[in-house]
């Protein structure tokens, strides 16, 4: 089939980028839209121009790398699917696409569709972790979890981190995000030692990045690949705010 | 105290300003519909219950005093709303720079994307509703003591009618998103009752904008006179 591209295009960090268009006459409906993405680049290669920028690794659906805005929406219009996993049998003949990397302030632009997500991983430095020294792997059912909070937390750790929240949402807002990730071990037994000064931290370590905050438009959960649901969102602020007055002068 | 200031900083402590304010106009919101809807009653009944307004409280308060509480801790809450909402406005617009090119919302309402505007068509009416019934400035045969002429008097200009219709259907919109959004940003969501946060915003969105319009609606048609 055949279909028109346009798509986002800057040099680097500094560029104030355009749309390019581009036509592509002859795309598979099997292939997915990351291997679209890479005929777009053999066929730019071959003209010896500068081939598109994105970012992937797993292809899987997996890894969190991929994503793109396409036609306003976050990894396209599928629900629940990353931009890996879209495939071209969801398009026809003659459309014309508009891609464009994920929008924030929080996440500058490298290149062309790819963004430096770097203020995901400052996030989980804050608290996205556990400080008990578990050894290897404990035997199954050891420290007894009930069923609705393990399937609760394991809810909240499906979140692969790829921004979609964000990029999605009407404020540039990373609440979603950091409610997965505050609540994924603030759910268990093992994370509750440090649950109070981990949503705290977490929580300001957001808000220092420039990312907006939550109108409760529910764009995040709607285009979250993970279908997290925007309830750890109400989970963090009851936490937040719950910290905050269980401890008011907590500095640590 | 320094911990409350520091707290506010926090774009989460907002929404939870938002919220707690929030509820404070809604109630205040639903009771001024109640005892408004007096005026079916006639003059005589609407006119004691504003003048009841003033002896509220009665013998432990004063004349007017617990009306005097109720408008500062009404001001308190509107200032603080819009204050809020202001400051968390401008943090959201510095989050995304540049616009994207194609936008398509997935799920966001038509209440969630006039929260803004729908707020400052509220803010405006207010100031209007005082000037117009309050202080009666801009009400052509003010008479103090006698809201009921005020009031009936006063919508029976079409135009005048047509702005408070207009402003409370703006107000039910805000109403439906901001209910509902309250629950989340307090973080109010148990299973036992998550379902009934939507049905709640909806009821008391109607209720409040239903009643509220049906008073210039009755003047207009002359069965309120
Ligand atoms: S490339 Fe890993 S999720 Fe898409």
């Amino acid at each position: 089939m055949k279909l028109t591209l346009n798509v986002w295009r800057q040099d680097g960090p500094g560029d104030s980028g355009r749309m390019v268009r581009y036509e592509m006459p002859d795309v598979n409906p099997d292939m997915s839209f990351l291997e679209m993405l890479d005929l777009l680049n053999e066929g730019l290669i071959e003209k010896g121009e500068e081939p598109v920028s994105f970012d992937h690794d797993c292809r899987e659906g997996i890894c969190g790398a991929c994503g793109v805005m396409i036609d306003g929406r976050a990894h396209g219009p599928l629900p629940g699917t990353t931009t890996c996993q879209l495939h071209m049998r969801h398009y026809k003949d003659g459309d014309e696409l508009t891609i464009e990397p994920w929008r924030s302030a929080a996440f500058p632009v490298v290149k062309d569709l790819v963004v430096d997500r770097a203020a995901f991983d400052r996030i989980i430095e804050a608290g996205g972790y556990v400080s008990v020294n578990t050894g290897s792997a404990p035997d199954a059912n050891l420290t007894p979890v009930p069923k609705d909070v393990a399937d609760n937390a394991f809810d909240a750790a499906t979140c692969i981190g790829c921004g979609a929240c964000v990029a999605q949402c009407p404020n540039g807002a990373a609440q979603l995000f950091t409610s997965a990730k505050v609540s994924h071990l603030g759910l268990l037994p093992q994370g509750q030692t440090e649950r109070w000064r981990r949503v705290r931290h977490m929580v300001a370590t957001m808000e220092d990045e420039a990312f907006g905050s939550c109108t409760n438009f529910t764009e995040c959960e709607a285009a979250c690949p993970k279908g997290i649901s925007i309830d750890f969102i109400a989970q963090m602020n009851r936490d937040f705010v719950r910290a905050r007055f269980r401890d008011p002068e907590a500095d640590d | 105290m320094a911990w409350l200031v520091d707290f506010y900083r926090s774009p989460l402590a907002k929404k939870a300003v938002m919220a707690v304010t929030g509820v404070m106009l809604f109630g205040f919101v639903i009771g001024h519909m109640a005892g408004n809807a007096k005026m079916y009653l006639g003059a005589e009944v609407f006119n004691h219950y504003a003048e009841g307004l003033r002896t509220l409280g009665a013998p432990l308060l004063g004349h007017g005093q617990a009306l005097w509480i109720a408008r500062i801790g009404l001001l308190g809450a509107v200032l603080l709303h819009i204050w809020s909402a202001w400051q968390l406005t401008l943090l959201n617009r510095r989050a995304r720079p540049t616009a994207y090119v194609r936008r398509d919302l997935i799920n966001a309402t038509y209440a969630s994307r006039t929260m803004r505007w729908g707020g400052v068509i509220i803010l405006l009416f207010v100031v209007y509703h005082l000037l117009h019934l309050t202080f009666g400035s801009v009400h052509p045969s003010f008479e103090q003591g006698n809201p009921y002429h005020n009031v009936v008097s006063g919508l029976q200009n079409p135009w005048v009618s047509a702005f408070y219709i207009v402003a409370n259907l703006a107000l039910a919109f805000h109403l439906y998103h901001g209910l509902w959004s309250m629950f989340q940003s307090l973080g109010w969501n148990h299973p036992s009752y998550k379902s009934a946060r939507r049905i709640f915003a909806s009821v008391f969105a109607v209720l409040v904008a239903a009643g509220n319009i049906s008073f210039p609606l009755a003047v207009l048609a002359g069965i309120v006179k």
